[in-house]
């Protein structure tokens, strides 16, 4: 009688033992959460992820930068011969394979992340008398990376191509960003 | 300390309620045995926590001039250099003091890798020293971001864009780590109290790195334990003088820098407001990070590993590594002074070392008399791991120390000391 008493005992305190390590356990971590979550973007930084370009004043051959939650935006007007550039290139020579179709809406309007994929620095080639790179699109001058007229990842140390943001067209003209 | 002063009658009240004055005098004071042939390379520990020390009492002045905030940093720092009484000097202390804090724990942990104080019983205090060393490390490059500057900036952005490098979440603690998609207000603002924060975690670490050090006391040039009190002498005044002596050289060293060449260590273009569009054309980490920047470069695609992501863990190895040395290195005998093959494969890693930092302050496709920086700072970043993870366990093992002296005492006193061991006498 006492035995079975002692081992009943026995289970139920390690019963007990366990669901109130678990319990607390699943507390602790539930009120740490908003100590890790307040480090993340607030609401207003949220509130700022959209912008509106217009591209009406641009011209063929132009570029322009515009700024999206604090990263430049390149926007690229491409000529003819740019495209036709970009399109002719075998996807077998590249680092990171993407066709150009995939990386435009309207193949003449390259919107991308002006930010290298390597460690973040900006890419030269938005200004007419920037260096652009091997492949006449643009060329990172902290590690030397050389992106092509689509801004894909030619040769240098970047492993992908400049990332391109989500948008869509809300006119013929103007573009939103995010 | 005297027993005149323990017996005065306030001394006497407070010491049986609350005994500070045996804990000081156990500490630091008469009460500490230490060994008697401590040489100058044992200085850089206490050196370090006096930097430690004027590094709070500058940063706290600075603290009540500065403005964390994107639009007034900047402007901020350049009020405190022109219009805050002694603001330039505050500054000019506190920024090369961070250079000097380095030099002075570099220091002391090449004496720790030479004399071998890693060894048992010192595993821990080795361990709570390297990470000390890391706290530090993120401390001094969330101050450099303060000033938002062109160079603090972008140092900001390529270091956090390394975590980027970790597979699947990497993107998402980028963005944890910013508050946000750049490195803007948010980051600046967190930086900062980080930035005043983490030398008070310092502080609490060094108070755990002193209590192991008082549990088996210093390590001495011999790398022999005491073995009784006719080898040590009374911290006070002792070292307590030598310490102060040392100190008064350092200064004059660091004074040199605050005033005769207070940007040495700096970059030009952190006096150039930062700039989220526009990257300097050659970003380069402070001189104290040169050498695992260098690491953070060398390494190549290396199977499934990106470069990105292997540069990253070489980067964070490269100090991590040092965790394991109590263990990696089995020789009995600490002292580099016997182990004739080891001492000469010490300087190999202090030369190596130099390599790496001197590779990390050149561009990558930079070229070295026909040799491209790229291949040295490999080559130099295989001998770094290589020396540590292949060569310290080899050579333990293979090397036939030298014969050790009997005591401290035996070694370094004119009565015992055998003639080819009697270096420390000069103490």
């Amino acid at each position: 009688m006492n035995e079975t008493a002692s081992s009943d005992d026995k289970t139920r305190r390690d019963f007990l033992l366990l669901s109130t390590i678990t319990v607390g356990a699943v507390g602790a971590g539930l009120a740490a959460w908003p100590f890790v979550d307040v480090m993340n973007p607030a609401a207003d930084t949220l509130a700022l992820s959209t912008t509106e370009v217009d591209l009406a004043p641009i011209e063929v051959g132009q570029s322009i930068t515009v700024v999206w939650q604090g990263r430049p935006v390149f926007i690229r007007y491409r000529t003819a011969a740019e495209i036709k550039e970009a399109e002719a290139v075998a996807l077998s020579d590249l680092i990171d394979p993407q066709a150009d179709k995939d990386r435009v809406q309207k193949p003449e309007w390259l919107i991308m992340v002006g930010i290298c994929t390597h460690l973040g620095c900006i890419p030269l080639g938005q200004k007419a008398n920037d260096p652009k790179g091997e492949f006449g699109g643009w060329f990172c001058p902290c590690h030397g990376s050389h992106y092509d007229t689509s801004g894909r990842i030619r040769k240098g140390p970047a492993p992908k191509n400049l990332v391109v943001p989500a948008y869509t067209f809300l006119t013929d003209t103007t573009i939103k960003i995010g | 300390m005297s027993n005149k002063f323990l017996e005065n009658p306030v001394i006497k009240w407070i010491e049986y309620r609350l005994p500070v004055f045996s804990f000081i005098n156990e500490s630091v004071g008469s009460g500490y045995p230490t060994p008697k042939n401590l040489n100058y390379w044992w200085n850089f520990g206490s050196l370090a926590g006096i930097v430690l020390a004027i590094m709070v009492a500058t940063g706290i002045v600075l603290a009540m001039n500065y403005t964390p905030h994107v639009d007034y940093a900047f402007e901020s720092v350049e009020r405190i250099m022109r219009d805050v009484n002694y603001g330039w000097l505050m500054r000019y202390i506190h920024m090369n003091g961070g250079s000097m804090f380095f030099i002075v724990v570099y220091i002391h942990l090449f004496r720790g890798m030479y004399y071998g104080s890693y060894k048992k019983p010192r595993e821990l205090l080795w361990i709570i020293g390297i990470i000390i060393f890391l706290t530090m490390m993120a401390t001094a490059f969330m101050g450099y971001v303060l000033p938002w500057g062109q160079q603090s900036f972008w140092a900001a952005t390529v270091i956090t864009n390394l975590f980027s490098a970790i597979p699947l979440i990497g993107e998402y603690i980028v963005t944890w780590l910013w508050g946000g998609f750049s490195v803007d207000n948010p980051t600046l603002n967190r930086f900062y109290a980080f930035h005043y924060l983490l030398p008070f975690v310092l502080f609490g670490l060094v108070f755990v790195h002193l209590w192991a050090l008082h549990v088996h006391k210093s390590n001495n040039p011999l790398g022999i334990d005491i073995k009784g009190p006719q080898d040590t002498i009374p911290f006070h005044p002792y070292y307590t003088m030598k310490d102060l002596f040392g100190l008064g050289v350092f200064l004059i060293f660091f004074m040199f820098f605050v005033f005769f060449a207070p940007n040495f260590f700096g970059e030009p273009d952190n006096y150039i407001k930062a700039n989220p569009m526009v990257t300097p054309t050659h970003i380069v980490p402070e001189w104290y990070f040169l050498p695992s920047y260098a690491v953070l470069r060398a390494v190549p695609d290396i199977w499934f590993i990106s470069a990105k992501l292997g540069g990253v863990i070489g980067m964070f190895g490269f100090t991590l590594v040092l965790l394991l040395l109590p263990w990696l290195d089995r020789s009995p005998v600490r002292s580099a002074q016997f182990r004739p093959i080891y001492r000469q494969f010490f300087w190999v890693f202090v030369a190596d070392c130099f390599i790496l930092g001197w590779v990390g302050a050149n561009t990558p496709d930079a070229v070295f008399y026909g040799i491209p920086f790229l291949w040295i700072g490999r080559v130099a970043t295989v001998y770094y791991f290589g020396h540590i993870l292949v060569l310290i366990p080899l050579i333990s093992i293979l090397e036939k120390p030298k014969t050790l002296p009997d005591s401290i005492s035996a070694a370094v006193t004119a009565k015992g000391a055998a003639p080819d061991t009697a270096q420390g006498a000069a103490e």
